[in-house]
């Protein structure tokens, strides 16, 4: 889980266009969530180990890589940001972009991010969700 | 292609009669739930779309409109209702949660205009929970 803010603006909207389009997130000074975020691996079981990969590197790539970087902080300020409106939809793109990239132990299936208790949004790498 | 799923709680009563079965097939089969005068649950639906973020707005869909669609179309009909009695599509099928999915798929089906209907989930208790994808 990580804390942080964000305004919902698109610099190519008008202002009342993005007043209609956001709603309340287009408040100008922002505003927070608590995000939890479900990271999803896949892989066969090693017969040594019993494990599909160690959660401890899990936990540290996890760390290291999203905690690290986005708790605490204004998304709209950080360079992964940099061109787009980080909306949740935005961020688990993001954020499954990272761990691909930084997470090699295992097969990334897909990363779930809980904006609140509400509404959640899942990224499988651009490929259909496995049912 | 993103996925966002959108939950909502709604309160309904019901009760499980089959009657093409005799009154001891129902008892065996249904149990409790086939007390004639009905029981309630807490009912969460979550409904997940799929669709392109799109590139200017950072949006799959409009989650305003998506939570009026399932307001209007599912909650407004189903909450703290009798579904046996009062929702047209339980007058002929027993309102089990299997059933209820498959009403709730049929009805936003058609009704989101930009994302794609992925999947109905319908949480009976935060134990027992059915899925539905459209396949028939």
């Amino acid at each position: 889980m990580f804390s942080a803010s964000h305004r919902l603006h698109c610099d190519g909207l008008t202002d009342a266009e993005n007043e209609v389009t956001y709603g309340k997130c287009n408040n100008p000074h922002g505003h927070g969530h608590n995000y939890f975020v479900e990271v999803t691996v896949s892989g066969q079981v090693d017969p040594a180990t019993g494990m599909v990969c160690n959660l401890v590197d899990i936990d540290d790539c996890v760390r290291r890589e999203i905690l690290d970087r986005f708790d605490h902080a204004n998304l709209n300020t950080l360079p992964e940001f940099r061109g787009q409106v980080p909306t949740t939809e935005v961020l688990s793109v993001v954020i499954y972009d990272i761990l691909k990239q930084s997470f090699r132990s295992a097969h990334l299936e897909k990363v779930r991010i809980e904006e609140t208790m509400l509404n959640s949004f899942e990224y499988a790498g651009g490929v259909e969700l496995r049912t | 292609m993103v996925y966002l799923t959108r939950k909502v709680e709604f309160s309904a009563s019901h009760h499980y009669h089959n009657p093409e079965l005799s009154a001891a097939e129902n008892q065996r089969i249904f149990g409790k739930c086939n007390n004639p005068n009905g029981h309630g649950h807490n009912y969460t639906l979550e409904v997940t779309v799929k669709g392109s973020v799109d590139h200017q707005t950072g949006f799959v869909v409009d989650l305003k409109q998506l939570k009026e669609i399932m307001n209007r179309e599912v909650v407004d009909a189903l909450d703290h209702r009798y579904l046996n009695k009062e929702v047209p599509e339980f007058a002929s099928q027993i309102p089990t949660t299997e059933n209820i999915a498959i009403a709730v798929w049929k009805r936003l089906q058609g009704k989101l205009n930009v994302a794609k209907l992925h999947r109905v989930r319908i949480y009976e208790t935060p134990e027992l929970w059915a899925d539905f994808y459209g396949e028939e």
